[in-house]
């Protein structure tokens, strides 16, 4: 008997598949750290308009004589600038936090779509199967063996900057792995009896794939998506670096990166450190998590 | 195995065509291909004449061929900026994209493989731990931020190395090379890290694995029998085995070396095409782009071309297939 088919007349568990999970994740205090950290710069990115020392976009609130100054001095405004200011005399600490919130919202909102479509097609790919799957899974073999950077490139290069077609840039680099995980997993899972049901009761094909198959290749597509939004928020700082990402009115770290990095040569290292060192935990605490992710919900390191 | 290397060829040559294709319709129909192609400071005059001259009046299909004719030819446009052949700027930065590439993959090996082997052959030690958490971080990390790092640490803290630019170069066979001077090495020792960080983890990695798979294979525990020295087991032994997988795959991601310079290159100011075609597409010189996407579209099929025919060279099970 297949535990599909466990109903509520089953046994009671003690123990809920959710609160197991839960128990298994916090096993590691690494990751339950990396997932309290990326929690904290989450909400940091959020609440940046509140918390923030200062608006480092409202020029009425800057004071070009405040520029350049080391961390820890009070600047002519009064405030005390933890991490020092940058050429226009805005706090970093503040340009940090909004810088957060447009680095995690392409990072995360990329890294979604990106989702979205790899799956649908993935798991489109493993049920039609034939030339579709054929098809598809061409498509992602050569998206795959072009470097993502090189891909991302060439799409900014034809569009343009912009926050928009940074995000299509890499929707359009990550969609395939979401695509190969998602189909590996639904090759398998469509071979399974209930989907057998579901196609006996005649229902409609969107509503077994997206009713029945999704719910059923959820957890690799959940790891995947994890390290891929890390993957988004540094490849959305790289193409920033190179000044081809977000535009300057919308900075995310990358671009607070490159800013800081004529002057790095002479010793004025917190106006690019700084957002690195923001950037480098954000990435680190992501991958923490999704690396402790990967290890519960792989069935074939369960014993 | 000639219809084999025919049929490889054909499908090498159907994927360049395609990128041809895709390459052309991003610069053509995607954005207005006058824009694109004439400077922006032309007059209504010249834009006409210029409109005439490029073939721009003639049906899409027709341009097409037009721009595959001239790329046949090695003619990909004239760079806005430098008003040269934009193949030839580009083939002019090459070999310092080449020698930083080569560098970056020699310095994986260098350091990737007794890490790796270490790591494989002592798994519980705290040092081979250590090895594998930074090669996670190798992985992750973006390349630019870890660039900065280096400069900050060994260009402006230390002082030791030089950040910027190529150093002294010497002229050999037509083209300047650094790394043949000391100036040059020193120059060249940090960009080449930088962009081996990701690769001396591929390398961690994939010794680490092939090194504790093959302590438990047959051969290995006949040397032993033996009465083979440890080390001379690891070292000749497990390595020539070990040596195949790392080397195909560190070739195999040659190709994607010289895409990823382009980071590189602009942290260390490193004038290679990687820089060119940064600074090329900040000012709009579509020429130089759509010159730089074609070259490295053929860099790639060739590297994969070179890869599959060695591969049926040495398996014939490959060639087989395409029998069948």
């Amino acid at each position: 008997m297949s535990s599909t088919t466990a109903g509520p007349a089953a046994a009671p568990r003690v123990e809920t598949p959710f609160a197991r999970f839960v128990s298994e994740f916090a096993a590691s205090r690494l990751a339950l750290g990396g997932l309290l950290v990326f929690a904290v710069i989450a909400a940091v990115a959020v609440l940046a308009p509140w918390i923030a020392p200062q608006d480092p976009y409202d020029l009425a609130q800057l004071d070009i004589m405040d520029g350049r100054l080391e961390p820890g001095a009070v600047g002519a405004t009064g405030i005390l600038h933890w991490l020092g200011t940058d050429d226009q005399g805005r706090d970093m600490l503040a340009a940090i936090m909004y810088g957060l919130r447009t680095s995690l919202l392409v990072g995360a909102g990329s890294a979604i779509i990106a989702c979205a479509v790899g799956a649908s097609l993935g798991m489109l790919a493993a049920y039609a199967g034939g030339r579709t799957d054929s098809a598809i899974m061409r498509v992602v073999d050569l998206q795959l063996s072009f470097p993502a950077i090189l891909a991302a490139l060439m799409i900014l290069a034809f569009l343009g900057k912009g926050v928009l077609n940074v995000v299509i840039a890499i929707v359009v680099v990550e969609w395939a792995y979401y695509a190969r995980t998602v189909r590996g997993t639904a090759l398998v899972e469509r071979r399974r009896e209930y989907i057998e049901a579901a196609q006996c009761l005649a229902l409609p094909t969107h509503r077994i794939i997206f009713r029945h198959l999704l719910p059923n290749c959820l957890p690799p597509l959940i790891v995947v998506g994890t390290m891929q939004i890390a993957r988004a928020i540094a490849l959305e700082a790289t193409l920033s670096f190179l000044g081809l990402g977000v535009p300057i009115t919308e900075p995310s770290l990358g671009l607070l990166i490159s800013n800081g990095y004529e002057y790095m040569l002479s010793g004025k290292y917190w106006i690019s450190f700084y957002p690195g060192v923001a950037l480098l935990v954000t990435i680190v605490a992501i991958n923490l998590v999704g690396d402790q992710l990967r290890d519960v919900l792989n069935p074939r390191l369960k014993r | 195995m000639t219809v084999f290397l025919l049929r490889r060829l054909l499908q090498a040559a159907g994927v360049v065509l395609a990128m041809s294709l895709l390459v052309f319709l991003g610069v053509y129909a995607i954005g207005d291909p006058v824009e694109i192609l004439i400077s922006p400071e032309a007059d209504q005059q010249e834009r006409e004449r210029a409109v005439r001259a490029l073939g721009l009046d003639l049906p899409i299909w027709r341009q097409y061929l037009v721009f595959l004719g001239n790329a046949l030819q090695g003619d990909l446009g004239r760079s806005f900026v430098f008003n040269e052949p934009a193949l030839r700027l580009i083939l002019d930065r090459m070999p310092a994209t080449l020698e930083l590439a080569i560098g970056a993959t020699v310095a994986a090996l260098v350091i990737g493989l007794p890490l790796g082997l270490y790591a494989g052959l002592r798994p519980n030690a705290p040092l081979a731990k250590g090895i594998m958490a930074g090669s996670i971080l190798g992985f992750s990390l973006p390349t630019f931020w870890v660039g900065l790092m280096l400069i900050m640490v060994f260009a402006v803290q230390l002082g030791w190395l030089p950040s910027t630019g190529r150093g002294e170069t010497v002229t050999v066979l037509g083209m300047r090379w650094s790394f043949l001077t000391g100036d040059g090495i020193a120059h060249m020792i940090m960009p080449a890290i930088n962009l081996s960080l990701f690769k001396i983890s591929l390398v961690i990695r994939l010794t680490r694995a092939g090194v504790r798979e093959a302590m438990l294979m047959d051969y290995v525990k006949f040397a032993r029998a033996k009465g083979l020295s440890p080390a001379r087991i690891t070292l000749v032994h497990v390595f020539k085995n070990i040596l195949i997988p790392v080397v195909t795959v560190v070739g195999l991601e040659f190709g994607g070396t010289i895409a990823f310079s382009v980071v590189t290159e602009s942290v260390f100011a490193w004038p290679g095409m990687g820089k060119l075609i940064i600074d090329s597409i900040n000012v709009l010189d579509r020429p130089v782009m759509v010159a730089y996407l074609m070259v490295i579209v053929l860099m790639f099929v060739t590297i994969n071309l070179v890869v599959d025919i060695t591969y049926s060279l040495l398996d014939p099970r490959v060639r087989l297939e395409g029998k069948a």
